[in-house]
C-alpha cells in the first residue's frame, strides 16, 4: 500500500489521528479499494471509531496487492508512535508539504514520510503487527432517532460540562426537545453534585427525526474528540441512537471522507428488556424474545450495559448466524449482518470460557467501565447469557 | 422560603462572577445568607478551615435586576444556605455571554440553587442551560453561628500596597518558608519577612498610610497612644495569605489590614458595594 497526502489534507489526516488517539492505544490500518481506513477501539470495547479516506482524498492511492487468499494486507500500529508523527498540528500545517504512507508486508515496517519545507524529509519507520479486520457490527438504519447538527452547535453545547465529566446523557422527545445532561452514577451523592442540563431547540439542528422518546448515556471524552475533528473539518455531525443500552452511532460524511464513531450507551436499570438489546447485533424485534430473566433488579445495572459485537471477515461462508454472545437462545437465524462470519462460532466455542479471544473480534463482551466493582461481586443471571467470553469477570 | 433573582446587565454579571470566583478560591464550602437587600458569603473560623474566617457582603441592588426573597418567617426574613461556591463559579463560567441569568431556590431531588442561563444561539430561540447546585438549608437555631465578626481590637491598621506586587513577593517567599511574618507600624510602614535556618528575607513597604478608625464612643482608637515606629507583628500561614492575594478577583479600590499582635491579621478589601473581610490567625 502506498498513499500520498498533500496540502491541507495532511492536517485533516493529523486531526483524524488525534481524534482516534482518544479512543484506543492501537491504530488499525486497513487499505481497501474504497480507500484507506484507520480504526481504533478502546480497551473496554465500548468505543469504536473508523475513519475512511476515499482514494480521491489522496494525491496517489495504491491499495496494494492482496495476499493469496484475496485478503488485503492489514496491520495495527501503536497509537502513540503513529500519533507522534502528527503530534503538532500547527507545525504540520506550516511545514509539511506532503506525506507519504507506505506499507510493505515484506519490509515489516509502516513508513510515514513527511516532506517538509526547505527539502527536509522526516521518515518514521513504525513497527506493526499483522491483524485481522476490526469491524464493529452496527446498523445506524435501525436506530429510531437521528439528529443532524453543525459541529459548532454541539461543541457549544458540551462546553458547559466540566472537562472531568465522564458521561453525558442525551435526551430527545418527539416534541423536538433535545437536551444534554451530566450523568451521575450511583456512587455520586446527588446532594453533593451539581447537575447541569442544556436544552436545545429543534431549529438549531439541521434535521431531527425522533420516533420515540429516549435518553442515552455515553462517554464524553470520545465524543469530544470527534467533535473537535468535525468542527475543524466543518462537517455536520449525525447522531443515530435508540433506546438506552444500544449503541449510539456518530457519523460524518463527505465525498472524500467517512467517519463512524460507535459508543456503547449505558443501559437503563429500570427498564426490563435491556439485556437483549445490548449488543450491536440486537434487532428491534429482540424485545419479544425471552432471552433473559428481566425480573432481576440488579441485572440491569451491572454488566450488560456495554457490549459491542465485532466481526472479522477473515472467514466467510454461509451458516447459522448465531451470536456467541447469545449462543443458545437466539431463535431467529435471520440477521443479515452476522451471516458472513458465523464460521467463527466454532473457534469461540472451543475457547476456554472466560478467555477473551485475542484477535478475532467477532463478538466481544464490552466490560463495564462504570460498574466494574459490581461486576465481580454480583454475577447476575445475565452472565449466563454473556458467559462465552465475559471479560467482566476479571 | 422563596428566592429568585435575575441578572441582565453584562457588567453586573461579570462583576458578580468575579466576586463568586474569589469566594470559590477562598472557601470550599461556605454559608450564603440572603436578606432583603444583601447577600453574604460567610466562612466561620472552624478548625477545619485552619482557623481562617471570611465575611463577604454585597448589596443585591448593585448586581440584580430582580431580587425576590421570602425568608422563613416575616420576623426572620432571611435564608441561610450551605453552598459549595466552586459550583456556583462553574455555573457562572458558562454564562459569560448570557442574555439573562436567573438564580432561584428550588426543591428538586434535594434543595438546590438553580442557575438558569439564557444563551444566544444560532437559531431564533435561545438556549437554556440550567445548573442545579445542591445546597443545604441551615435551620434557624444555627443562625447565631454566622454573626458578623467584630473588628478586633487591633494594634496597627495599615493600607496594603498594590495587591499584585504583594502577591508576587509572597509567591516567591512561599518557596522558602511555610510561614510569613507580617509586621506594620503607625508610620505607614509594612514588612513581609520570612526567617528560616538558612535565609532571612524581608521586603519593606513604606508610605502606605494608616486608615483613621473612630471607635463607637467617638474617641480615637487606642492605637493613638502607640509609638508610631514600633512594629506590631503576626506570623501567619503563608499559603493562607497567598490564597487571598492570588484568589481575589475583585480588584479592590481599598485594601487594608489590621494586625493584632501575635494573634490575628484581619484583611478588608473594598470595591464599590462589595466588602470582603478575611481573618488569618497567627501561628503560635
Amino acid at each position: 500500500m502506498r498513499c500520498l497526502v498533500t496540502g491541507g489534507n495532511v492536517k485533516v489526516l493529523g486531526k483524524a489521528v488525534h481524534s482516534l488517539s482518544r479512543i484506543g492505544d492501537e491504530l488499525y490500518v486497513d487499505p481497501t479499494e474504497d480507500g484507506l481506513s484507520l480504526r481504533a477501539v478502546n480497551s473496554s470495547r465500548s468505543a469504536y471509531a473508523c475513519f475512511l479516506f476515499a482514494p480521491l482524498f489522496f494525491q496517489l492511492y495504491e491499495e496494494g496487492s492482496p495476499d493469496p487468499d484475496g485478503e488485503p494486507f492489514r496491520c495495527k500500529v501503536f497509537m502513540k508512535s503513529f500519533l507522534g508523527v502528527f503530534r503538532s498540528l500547527p507545525s504540520l500545517e506550516k511545514m509539511v508539504e506532503k506525506c507519504l504512507i507506505s506499507l510493505n508486508p515484506r519490509a515489516s515496517r509502516l513508513v510515514v514520510q513527511l516532506h517538509c519545507k526547505y527539502g527536509v524529509t522526516k521518515t518514521h519507520n513504525l513497527s506493526f503487527q499483522e491483524c485481522e479486520l476490526l469491524q464493529a457490527v452496527f446498523d445506524k438504519e435501525l436506530c429510531a432517532n437521528t439528529l443532524r447538527a453543525p459541529a459548532r452547535v454541539l461543541v457549544d453545547a458540551v462546553v458547559h460540562f466540566p472537562v472531568t465529566l465522564a458521561e453525558v446523557t442525551l435526551g430527545v422527545s418527539p416534541a423536538g426537545k433535545v437536551s444534554f445532561r451530566n450523568y451521575l452514577d450511583e456512587e455520586t451523592e446527588p446532594s453533593r453534585t451539581m447537575v447541569t442540563e442544556l436544552c436545545l431547540s429543534e431549529d438549531e439542528f439541521q434535521d431531527v427525526q425522533v420516533q420515540q422518546q429516549s435518553h442515552v448515556t455515553f462517554c464524553l471524552k470520545e465524543f469530544r474528540g470527534l467533535l473537535s475533528f468535525a468542527e475543524s473539518s466543518n462537517l455536520p455531525l449525525n447522531i443515530h441512537f435508540d433506546s438506552p443500552g444500544r449503541p449510539a452511532i456518530f457519523t460524518l460524511s463527505d465525498p472524500l471522507l467517512e467517519v463512524h464513531l460507535v459508543l456503547a450507551t449505558l443501559s437503563d436499570p429500570n427498564s426490563s428488556s435491556q439485556v437483549c438489546s445490548t449488543t450491536l447485533q440486537a434487532r428491534p424485534t429482540n424485545g419479544a424474545f425471552p432471552m433473559a430473566t428481566p425480573d432481576d433488579d440488579f441485572m440491569g445495572d451491572d454488566i450488560d450495559s456495554y457490549m459491542i459485537a465485532m466481526e472479522t471477515t477473515c472467514e466467510e461462508g454461509p451458516g447459522l448466524p448465531s451470536s456467541p454472545t447469545f449462543p443458545q437462545r437466539r431463535p431467529h437465524p435471520g440477521a443479515a449482518l452476522e451471516s458472513e462470519s458465523s464460521a467463527m462460532e466454532s473457534d469461540l466455542e472451543g475457547a476456554v470460557p472466560g478467555t477473551p479471544p485475542q484477535k478475532k473480534f467477532r463478538s466481544l463482551f464490552f466490560g463495564s467501565v462504570l460498574t466494574q466493582s459490581q461486576v465481580g461481586t454480583h454475577p447476575g443471571p445475565s452472565q449466563d447469557v454473556l458467559a462465552e467470553d465475559s471479560e467482566g469477570e476479571s | 422560603m422563596r428566592f429568585r433573582a435575575k441578572i441582565v446587565d453584562v457588567a453586573c454579571l461579570n462583576h458578580f462572577t468575579r466576586v463568586i470566583n474569589t469566594i470559590a478560591k477562598l472557601a470550599k464550602t461556605c454559608t450564603l445568607r440572603l436578606t432583603v437587600d444583601k447577600l453574604y458569603f460567610i466562612l466561620t473560623d472552624k478548625v477545619a478551615n485552619g482557623g481562617v474566617s471570611m465575611w463577604c457582603e454585597l448589596s443585591q441592588g448593585n448586581f440584580f435586576d430582580e431580587f425576590q426573597m421570602e425568608g422563613v418567617a416575616a420576623e426572620h426574613n432571611e435564608i441561610y444556605l450551605e453552598l459549595t461556591p466552586e459550583n456556583l463559579s462553574r455555573a457562572l463560567k458558562t454564562a459569560q455571554n448570557a442574555k439573562t441569568v436567573k438564580i432561584k431556590l428550588t426543591n428538586k431531588h434535594c434543595p438546590c440553587l438553580t442557575v438558569a442561563v439564557e444563551l444566544p444561539s444560532l437559531s431564533s430561540s435561545s438556549r437554556i442551560v440550567t445548573h442545579d447546585i445542591p445546597v443545604g438549608v441551615i435551620p434557624r437555631r444555627l443562625w447565631n453561628d454566622f454573626r458578623e465578626p467584630t473588628v478586633p481590637d487591633f494594634d496597627v491598621s495599615i493600607y496594603l500596597p498594590v495587591l499584585k506586587t504583594m502577591k508576587s513577593v509572597v509567591e516567591r517567599m512561599k518557596n522558602l518558608s511555610n510561614c510569613i511574618v507580617l509586621e506594620a507600624n503607625l508610620n505607614g510602614e509594612m514588612n513581609l519577612k520570612i526567617e528560616t535556618d538558612l535565609v532571612s528575607v524581608t521586603t519593606h513597604f513604606k508610605g502606605l498610610g494608616n486608615p483613621p478608625w473612630v471607635s463607637e464612643d467617638g474617641s480615637q482608637n487606642s492605637t493613638q497612644d502607640r509609638d508610631p515606629e514600633s512594629m506590631a507583628e503576626a506570623r501567619i500561614d503563608i499559603r493562607k495569605l497567598l490564597q487571598l492575594l492570588a484568589g481575589q478577583q475583585v480588584n479592590p479600590t481599598k485594601a487594608l489590614c489590621n494586625i493584632v499582635s501575635k494573634r490575628i491579621v484581619h484583611f478588608i478589601l473594598l470595591h464599590e458595594e462589595v466588602s470582603l473581610q478575611y481573618f488569618i490567625p497567627a501561628l503560635a
